[in-house]
């Protein structure tokens, strides 16, 4: 089936040979972070995560997300999914590949990577994300690859593929409850330190992912013949509202228990993020961003027009994307670190090659995407011929 | 029997120890379950949980200086301004030490006093719990290590840290730091970029019989005694016994090792 990646119209080699180029400019500022080490970023000894691992966290989000569209047509026999599956698998195959490539940029020293498989710690969160996520990359790559080459011969996928969609069901939600478990496991860290983290992360990952996937099949059908259908869209649009809805009330939750508690750790957090403290916010402008988006997509998925309107729907995705992307792509992270341990404040500002190399690593996602969804669409346009 | 083989052991610290001169990398041997730890001399100090005993009242500046001083000296810790600071032991004000127990009418002294902070060496260490590789780990007398050769510089245990005990080399301090600094420690590797680094409680010195660096700059005021917990004579032992100490936020159940007097 690679074959189908390499024939293609003008447009999908301009497309691929710009994000080629991306990769290249944040391939060449990682060469330059490398000789220099992570100095070239703007972390610091206070703020030391940054934009890298807070991208790895949105992404494995996005990662998650495709169970979304699998778990329904698999376990609820929803035949409007059986179109977009692969399309769902396949964005999470992307999506790993980049929350693989964020840990491997935000590393001090990353040629002694294998040092967590030479010397496995069970007792480190870090060592099962590393387990999950590859273990999820690997199923997806298989399932994804598997039922297409069967679509395209016109058969049955054989049957021991069914045991391993089974299995990445629940593989999804503990790819990102074990992300959660990375920060909400950490004493001392107040923003980090609740019990709804994981229940947070799947809910705002279950609507932002979809929401990209509402985005992509748009494209897929203006760029190509393959319909993934108005119905499975719409379908899809409503895991988004209902997941948007328990995000914001997750969020609700955890600014209630700090702020009617008044403990002053939890409330610091949502302090420096909403309006700032003690002269800092950086992230002010962010939070507010996320904030609004967030309501005003809502608002516009509650609403049966605009929600039915593939303009306006795709208009909310864009926001619901973004506003979600800020939540858990740079305020989550970052505040985890403000104040720091002894209640000072140092803030964090990526600098121009940490973005460069931010930047090539989504180009790299999106270009393996761009390549798996190109064979995935030929092989729909070669069936429907 | 028993004779032979303790002198069997004497010949064999003697040894090791003139092979460990030899070069600072030799200090690392590999014993028991491939754990890296600092060869000990007939004369190593040995004990089973190590701990800081800070005088706040006889810690004056002037010691403080003295102290920090040393330990960087001891492990050729380079002197950065700013956010990529490396702290093995440094000062802070005590709102910032003991957040939480400050309040409007705090003693102006304590208010105006620079508190020593460093590496808890807690029994009960999160940065060993997050390491994924065991670059971190604690030893069974409770110091908590750093293998600086294993650390993949995840950061992951500077997220832990609870403390802000620990630094990472954000960049190469060979290629820049000590390359217009003369590294005052010979016997004392210097790092290189892209691995965590913290205070290591002087294991390199115990192992040879001397008492930690910052302890013995202020040895003549006593102002930081160094003792076994579990020793019931010994001098910190002590010292808690007769006074009131704190500790650095004990509700997140780290059980830290260093305690103050104040």
């Amino acid at each position: 089936m690679l074959e189908t990646a390499l024939k293609g119209s003008k447009r999908y080699w301009i497309l691929v040979l710009a994000l080629f180029g991306l990769h290249g400019i944040g391939a060449t500022a990682f060469l330059y972070q490398l000789s220099k080490g992570l100095t070239v970023t703007g972390m610091s000894r206070d703020v030391s995560w940054g934009i890298y691992i807070a991208q790895f966290t949105f992404l494995v989000g996005v990662a998650a997300s495709a169970v979304m569209v699998v778990l329904p047509y698999y376990l609820h026999n929803v035949k409007e999914f059986g179109k977009i599956t692969i399309l769902g698998e396949f964005l999470a195959v992307a999506a790993v590949n980049m929350c693989l490539m964020f840990i491997l940029v935000d590393l001090g020293k990353p040629m002694r990577m294998l040092n967590v498989i030479l010397h496995p710690t069970p007792n480190s969160i870090l060592f099962w994300d590393m387990v999950v996520l590859n273990g999820y990359l690997f199923l997806n790559i298989i399932i994804g690859w598997v039922v297409l080459s069967a679509e395209r011969k016109q058969v049955e996928p054989p049957k021991w593929v069914k045991p391993l969609i089974y299995l990445s069901i629940p593989w999804a939600v503990s790819i990102h409850t074990v992300t959660a478990f990375l920060y909400a496991g950490l004493p001392g860290r107040h923003f980090w330190l609740t019990a709804i983290m994981a229940a947070r992360f799947l809910g705002s990952a279950f609507a932002a992912g979809p929401a990209l996937l509402i985005l992509l099949c748009l494209i897929v059908r203006k760029v190509s013949k393959f319909d993934p259908g108005k119905e499975a869209i719409q379908k899809v649009a409503n895991i988004v509202l209902y997941a948007m809805i328990i995000s914001i009330f997750f969020v609700l939750l955890e600014i209630f228990t700090a702020f009617y508690s008044q403990i002053p750790g939890h409330m610091h957090g949502f302090v420096y993020t909403f309006v700032g403290l003690h002269g800092h916010g950086n992230l002010v402008p962010w939070t507010w961003a996320f904030a609004i988006m967030a309501v005003v997509a809502t608002l516009m998925l509650l609403c049966p027009p605009l929600r039915k309107n593939e303009t306006t729907l795709a208009i909310s995705c864009l926001l619901v994307f973004f506003s979600l992307w800020i939540e858990k792509g740079i305020t989550l992270v970052i505040t985890g670190f403000i104040p720091n341990p002894l209640e000072t404040i140092t803030e964090y500002v990526p600098t121009l090659p940490e973005l460069a190399i931010t930047v090539g690593v989504w180009a790299t996602g999106f270009l393996i995407l761009t390549i798996l969804y190109k064979i995935a669409v030929s092989v729909k346009e070669e069936i429907a011929s | 029997m028993e004779r032979s083989r303790r002198s069997f052991l004497k010949i064999l610290g003697i040894s090791t120890l003139g092979l460990g001169t030899l070069s600072s990398v030799d200090l690392l041997a590999k014993v028991g379950k491939g754990e890296p730890v600092y060869n000990q001399t007939p004369d190593a100090l040995v004990g089973k949980r190590w701990a800081l005993v800070v005088d706040v009242n006889k810690l004056d500046e002037e010691a403080t200086e003295k102290a920090i001083e040393a330990c960087h000296q001891v492990h050729n810790v380079p002197e950065y301004e700013g956010e990529e600071e490396i702290k093995w032991i440094w000062t802070d004000k005590y709102e910032h030490v003991f957040p939480g127990q400050e309040h409007a009418y705090l003693a102006g002294e304590i208010e105006e006093k620079p508190f020593l902070v460093l590496c808890n060496h807690c029994a009960n260490p999160p940065c060993c719990r997050v390491c994924p590789t065991k670059a971190t780990w604690q030893r069974a007398d409770g110091i908590v290590m750093m293998d600086q050769h294993r650390c993949i510089g995840c950061r992951y245990c500077m997220a832990g840290c609870p403390y802000g005990a620990r630094s990472f080399n954000w960049k190469d301090p060979k290629t820049t730091y000590w390359k217009e600094h003369e590294p005052p420690n010979r016997t004392y590797p210097i790092r290189g970029k892209g691995v965590v680094e913290k205070c290591n409680l002087c294991a390199e010195r115990l192992a040879k019989g001397q008492i930690p660096a910052c302890v013995e700059a202020v040895k003549d005021s006593k102002a930081i005694v160094f003792g076994d917990l579990e020793d019931p004579n010994s001098e910190a032992r002590e010292l808690l016994h007769e006074h009131f100490a704190i500790r650095r936020k004990p509700e997140l159940g780290t059980n830290p090792n260093v305690y103050y007097i104040v």
